[in-house]
């Protein structure tokens, strides 16, 4: 931790993250962000070797629902909302690759 | 098949099974299968902002008996989100189990007397499905791709052995055997041609004794013969790789059917990075013992002793009979066999006219009785029908139901009187005197020279064994 | 302008009618908000017609509900059905929802009129509603100020009588801030007491919704009607909504309440000042104050700062141009969602998502997001500690006043120090109110903050009114 954000760092994650942004933008970000990480140093220091990480913060269990079918959403009404509809399907230009 | 020069597969296995379930994994959407696009969506399934998934108990019920079917430890387990994008997925990120999943550990024993460890059977929801357009139909060179989210939040377990698989066969053994428990289960149809079992094959080589080599894993095997045929596929590219001087590359294969080859799908370097994380709108899933027991309750006699119990039945079972078994095992029909049997039909017979004329029949096997079949198949043995006549006669018990006494009449099934057999015989032997005399030379293979004449005469009417029988009389 | 409680008393009693009160919030909404862009969509057909039912029940004789004809603005996150829901994001402008949050039917069952969607900071993240792809929000105390955020629209909306009550959501503080800023009483609730289906989420392990009201009787009625276990939501607690209103006036006699000197620790002086006379007027009203330092809250902005971002980029990852929303066309899927989400999201938003995604990324998730998880831990255990000594904690909500328009929007950073006396109950899920308690600079508003453990909501009502009664408000 600590280390200084690298330019070519904040453009993986922009890729990552599906965004595109302009050299003044990489730059500012790179910036930015770097002064958000450096705050975090704060907690670089402690030893939390032995702490728990908390994800939620009450441990309710085995919340669950019974398998009884409720309605469904009315096709038209969300694919009104569509950008590109075609078939009673969500259009979208073509994919590159298979899912990973 | 095996591989040259003392080449060994590694071969371990993803299965990925949808669980029959009445709706989807965190919401009440319906699960079927052919529904008309985009019918079975709601907020949770579409990813809409601001829903929220509840987990099904059913899907749970079902993960643990798979656990249970394999020996696994059903332990306390959370889920993640495991972070892509892709149009087919409508948040963007889908939820699995990660680092703690429900089952861990457990083992399958395969027909053969061979092990394969299960590392885990987790939980996590499916995708949606896309079909494409222009260019050939596939992703690649088409235009523009359509999206249907009915299959979006079915229910999945994927199941994922040890690499203990040495060989293609046994793959697709292990393949076959999970099958057979995730029906017997009720976790899943099994259908392979509709997705619902779809597997992943991870395949290295190595020279026997040596620590495992660097493995590819393959995708899109729709089939237990694709499965077979791209492992062997696989394992001899990667043989011929390194012999040539090569070296595998950690990557992921694409299995094309028709080309009957792998392709690079995508490379190591090129892997996505999941960013997994607990999903916070998610609580922890800890079944308790009483959950646990409930479900071990429910837990039917499991594949491997029911074909235990069958085989029992056999005498030095031929493969095509163990075939036979399997199909039996898989579509519930022992109850069909074994009161045949227990009448006094003999077990291959029972065996052989469920697996096929009963399997063929399925959809309809609710008009069948235990009864009727076992008649059907007393008046075969017993010479008064023929097997294309007793065939007919279960075919039409199970598109129309009714009694097989009033099917023989009515198709005029009536058995050939052995008067009539015998001069049909007599006038056969009379046409062909050179093949009767070989015959009666010992040369046993013309008697069903004869049976085929026979047959042919009597328009199938008659019985193979009383044909034999009628010869051998006049040898 | 008339409570939400006396509201509903006089349309249910039929001295007023639920036309009456939606029509007078209608007509103050025309006056101001052109001035100060409180409202993005404005539902007067759908209110007034709600509003006819309700007098038509009232005429019938029937019991309408708690919030009988109380017209109430909604923040802009929250999806209701067929009203546009942006978040005030052009990502999803022109979206309409095809489903209500469990929070717009419990208020619809309860009698309420929601009348329109209000303005926020995208996606809520952000301390000022600067951050609006729609404009900045006034603050109808000082016009050249920020009402604060991200709810800045909702807390508005009542500080400008626009209606009586409103809802927000708060992740980091963005109800407690902004109530302080516009001289309200703003709660955020126990993580799971109110539902968080249909709320467009930020941190989910965070977000709750919550009341803005001019008085504590008020925000408890709202509170008490959104409350309760809704199966819809995992994280939903599993009991019944909990009785608030009748803890309102209970007072502090014998409570043992915690200043908290992080709580303080950087703030204005005025600021200080006011913490210093809610102190008293705690004492003076029978509680005993006692002054406590709990140094694990120091490191609640850079933990939160970490988990929150990391959270959202995955819920905003959703936002693809595939399935609704604004699409920007290019060849191929992928370029089409990253020229879409390149074009629709915000710089702040953009800010978040990156910081997240590397927070979350292959070899940085431990040293980062892992090491704030445990922090989260450590935080919860301080707290803890901290109620096994009193019952409610003590301190200022922000430390600052309302500030002027852009004096924080060039470095994040200092506009993310606007969140760091509010973070640390987000963290530990855990209540908190902020309640207006004097004035200082400028003779705008103070808030102070009331702390308490998991359900404790009746009592921060309870001590919230006594500073009220305090500061002299009715």
């Amino acid at each position: 931790m600590g280390s200084p954000l690298r330019r070519e760092e904040v453009a993986h994650v922009a890729k990552l993250a599906r965004l595109s942004l302009s050299e003044d933008e990489l730059e500012l970000f790179t910036e930015q962000l770097g002064q958000v990480l450096e705050h975090a140093n704060d907690m670089s220091s402690l030893d939390l070797k032995d702490v728990e990480p908390t994800a939620h913060p009450f441990g309710l269990i085995n919340v669950v629902r019974d398998d009884v079918v409720r309605a469904s959403l009315e096709r038209n009404a969300v694919l009104s909302q569509a950008p590109d509809t075609q078939d009673d399907r969500f259009a979208v230009p073509r994919i590159m690759g298979e899912a990973p | 098949m095996t591989l040259p020069n003392g080449w060994e597969m590694v071969v371990g296995l993803e299965v990925h099974t949808e669980l029959k379930t009445a709706t989807k994994m965190f919401c009440g959407c319906a699960n079927s299968f052919g529904a008309e696009a985009n019918t079975n969506i709601c907020p949770v399934c579409l990813g809409l902002p601001g829903a929220l998934p509840v987990l099904n108990r059913r899907a749970v019920d079902l993960a643990m008996a798979i656990g249970m079917a394999l020996h696994s430890t059903i332990a306390p387990s959370t889920f993640h989100r495991k972070n892509y994008f892709y149009p087919d997925m409508p948040k963007d990120f889908q939820i699995s189990q990660y680092d703690l999943p429900i089952n861990s550990g457990g083992y399958l024993d395969l027909p053969d007397g061979s092990r394969v460890s299960i590392e885990r059977a987790h939980l996590e929801e499916d995708t949606g499905k896309s079909t494409h357009l222009g260019g050939s139909g596939r992703i690649h060179g088409a235009d523009r791709s359509l999206v249907d989210y009915n299959r979006s939040g079915v229910p999945l377990v994927e199941i994922v052995s040890g690499p203990d698989i040495r060989s293609s066969a046994q793959a697709r053994a292990y393949a076959s055997e999970l099958r057979a428990i995730l029906i017997a289960t009720s976790a899943s149809d099994g259908r392979m041609e509709e997705g619902s079992m779809r597997i992943d094959a991870n395949v290295s080589v190595r020279q026997r004794g040596e620590p495992f080599g660097t493995r590819c894993e393959i995708k899109n095997l729709n089939s237990l013969r694709s499965l077979q045929r791209a492992i062997d596929h696989e394992a001899l590219r990667q043989v011929e790789l390194i012999e040539e001087g090569g070296v595998v590359r950690q990557e992921t294969r694409h299995w094309d059917e028709n080309q009957g080859e792998t392709s690079t799908m995508r490379t190591k370097e090129e892997a996505e990075d999941y960013r997994y994380f607990r999903e916070p709108d998610l609580v922890d899933l800890a079944p308790d013992q009483q959950w646990q027991d409930r479900v071990r309750a429910a837990q039917p006699v499991l594949p491997a002793q029911r074909r235990r119990e069958l085989v029992s039945r056999l005498v030095d079972a031929t493969e095509a009979q163990l075939d036979a078994v399997g199909v039996v095992i898989d579509l519930n029909l022992e109850p069909f066999v074994h009161a045949a049997i227990d009448d006094g039909v003999e077990a291959p017979l029972a065996i052989a006219r469920a697996a096929n004329e009963l399997a063929a029949g399925i959809d309809d096997i609710e008009r069948l009785s235990q009864e009727a079949f076992s008649l059907t198949l007393q008046m075969e043995q017993r010479g008064e029908l023929s097997a294309t006549q007793a065939k007919s006669v279960l075919g039409e018990l199970l598109s129309q139901g009714g009694d097989p006494g009033d099917i023989v009449r009515s198709k005029g099934f009536v058995q050939l009187s052995s008067d009539s057999l015998g001069a049909t015989v007599e006038q056969l032997i009379e046409e062909h005197r050179d093949e009767w005399s070989r015959y009666c030379d010992g040369d046993d293979k013309l008697a069903q020279f004869f049976v085929g004449l026979v047959m042919k005469a009597t328009k199938g009417q008659a019985n193979g064994k009383s044909v034999i029988a009628e010869l051998q009389s006049r040898r | 302008m008339k409570s939400a409680q006396q509201t509903a008393l006089d349309v249910q009693g039929g001295t007023s009618s639920a036309l009456e009160e939606l029509e007078r919030a209608l007509s103050v909404v025309r006056e101001r908000n052109d001035e100060l862009n409180v409202f993005l969509h404005v539902d007067q057909d759908g209110a007034r017609a709600l509003a006819s039912t309700i007098d038509e029940r009232v005429a019938r004789g029937e019991y309408v509900g708690p919030l009988a004809g109380v017209p109430i603005a909604i923040k802009d996150n929250l999806c209701q059905v067929g009203i546009p829901t942006t978040c005030s994001s052009r990502i999803l402008e022109g979206w309409r929802p095809p489903y209500n949050a469990t929070v717009i039917d419990r208020l619809i069952t309860a009698g309420a009129v929601p009348i329109g969607k209000t303005n926020l900071d995208e996606f809520a993240m952000g301390s000022s509603t600067e951050n609006s792809a729609f404009g900045p929000t006034r603050n109808p105390l000082d016009p050249t100020r920020v009402p604060g955020g991200s709810s800045g629209g909702s807390a508005a909306a009542v500080a400008a009588d626009m209606t009586p009550i409103s809802l927000g959501s708060d992740t980091g503080g963005s109800i407690r801030q902004p109530a302080a800023l516009c001289g309200l009483i703003g709660m955020k609730p126990t993580y799971g007491l109110v539902s968080r289906y249909g709320l467009i989420a930020f941190a989910s392990s965070l977000d709750q919704i919550g009341p803005f009201a001019k008085n504590a009787m008020d925000a408890a009625l709202l509170l008490e009607v959104i409350a309760g276990h809704d199966p819809m939501d995992s994280t939903s607690l599993p009991e019944p909504s909990p009785s608030l209103a009748t803890h309102v006036n209970s007072g502090v006699v014998g409570q043992r309440v915690g200043l908290v000197r992080e709580l303080i620790e950087g703030a204005d002086e005025d600021v200080e000042s006011a913490v210093v006379r809610a102190r008293s007027a705690l004492e003076e009203a029978g509680a005993k104050v006692v002054e406590l330092s709990i140094p694990e809250f120091r490191l609640g902005l850079s933990a939160y700062y970490l988990i929150a971002p990391a959270e959202a980029s995955s819920n905003l990852a959703r936002f693809d141009g595939v399935r609704y929303g604004n699409r920007v066309d290019a060849e191929d899927v992928t370029a089409m969602m990253e020229a879409t989400r390149t074009a629709g999201f915000g710089a702040e938003v953009k800010r978040r998502i990156m910081l997240g995604t590397y927070a979350l990324s292959a070899g940085y998730f431990d040293a980062y997001y892992g090491q704030a998880l445990k922090v989260r831990t450590q935080m919860i255990a301080a707290f803890r500690r901290a109620y096994e000594q009193v019952d409610l904690l003590l301190g200022a909500t922000t430390p600052s006043v309302a500030f002027e328009f852009g004096s924080k929007t060039s470095n994040p950073m200092s506009m993310y120090l606007s969140d760091v006396f509010t973070i640390p109950t987000n963290l530990a899920g855990e209540p908190a109110v902020s309640v207006p308690f004097g004035t200082g600079e400028a003779g705008l508003p103070i808030g102070v903050q009331l702390l308490g453990p998991a359900r404790s909501e009746g009592r921060l009502f309870a001590a919230a009114r006594v500073l009220e009664i305090a500061d002299g408000r009715p």
